[in-house]
């Protein structure tokens, strides 16, 4: 079982993210100028300012070579997990529905915030309980969460809408409190919140664990 | 040929940025801006204005949360 962590020129969360992975599954980086997917199992792309998120977050990364790659692995049934800029960029490559916009306080959140898990029967929740709530950190400037309104009826209709931050956490007036949603065909899943630096007990929380988790026993058929 | 293309947050999606331009407009004394949107203004040199919309729908603008609008300068 094998992770691969994409590294885009600004990304800063890949490390985290590899470190991560490696609580769960074997893992290697992934550099954005191959064509090459190295045989992994699993994409996660991290959290940063990939390519400085120039014009917009993710919208240059999108068209990264190693995108190619991972739309096609996506295309196939691979799973992908978009964290913060990896979800922007997801947004941007149309992997997931929606797209992220500034803070509505215009300002960098940094803090933890707790999550709702709305859908525990995706591939990336699967070893949570219904219900469960996440102690997990965002940390970003762009993660207001947007899709037309009849878009989120139909994703929260679907079970798209994986995570909420539980009332009273909405960092950055995200529609509807989304924190993470999932694709139709439920195997690419975007999240603003940060499940990598939350898998250490000193550093506060090691809810983000199960997410990982989650996504090794998927691929590895585990029943739970 | 100079072309310039502007981008827009869409009708109806909060833009914090303009509203907190309107709030400042309004403490500094203008009174009857009932509105601030912010965009984006793109000026591109360029040969063949012809891909100018495949530019704007695959990179310029994101259309789910932009407008876009391209002005054409055929004297320069």
């Amino acid at each position: 079982m094998k992770f691969g962590v994409i590294v885009f020129p600004g990304s800063c969360d890949d490390v985290d993210a590899q470190l991560a992975c490696a609580r769960v599954a074997d893992v290697t980086p992934l550099w954005h100028a191959d064509h090459d997917l190295q045989g992994v199992d699993a994409v996660v792309i991290p959290g940063g300012f990939s390519y400085g998120d120039y014009l917009r977050a993710g919208a240059i990364a999108r068209f990264a070579p190693i995108m190619t790659e991972v739309i096609d692995f996506a295309a196939a049934g691979g799973h992908v997990m978009g964290i913060c800029n990896g979800f922007q960029v997801c947004c941007e490559a149309g992997l997931l529905p929606g797209a992220l916009l500034t803070n509505e306080s215009l300002r960098f959140v940094c803090r933890q915030v707790s999550l709702d898990v709305v859908n525990a029967e995706t591939a990336f929740t699967r070893a949570l309980e219904p219900g469960r709530q996440l102690s997990i950190p965002v940390k970003h400037t762009t993660g207001r969460y947007y899709a037309p309104d009849a878009e989120l009826d139909r994703l929260e209709a679907a079970g798209q809408v994986v995570l909420r931050y539980a009332p009273g956490h909405n960092p950055n007036g995200s529609l509807r409190d989304i924190a993470g949603v999932i694709n139709e065909a439920g195997n690419v899943f975007g999240l603003m919140p940060h499940p990598e630096h939350a898998v250490e007990a000193l550093t506060g929380s090691v809810d983000g664990l199960g997410l990982f988790a989650s996504l090794r026993d998927s691929l590895t058929g585990v029943v739970v | 040929m100079h072309a310039r293309v502007l981008v827009r947050p869409k009708a109806g999606i909060l833009d914090p940025q303009g509203a907190a331009a309107q709030r400042a407009l309004s403490q500094l004394g203008f009174a009857g801006v009932s509105e601030v949107r912010i965009g984006r203004l793109i000026e591109l040199e360029l040969t063949d204005a012809a891909a100018l919309p495949e530019m704007c729908e695959r990179l310029l603008a994101n259309p789910l949360i932009e407008d876009y609008e391209v002005l054409l300068d055929s004297t320069s």
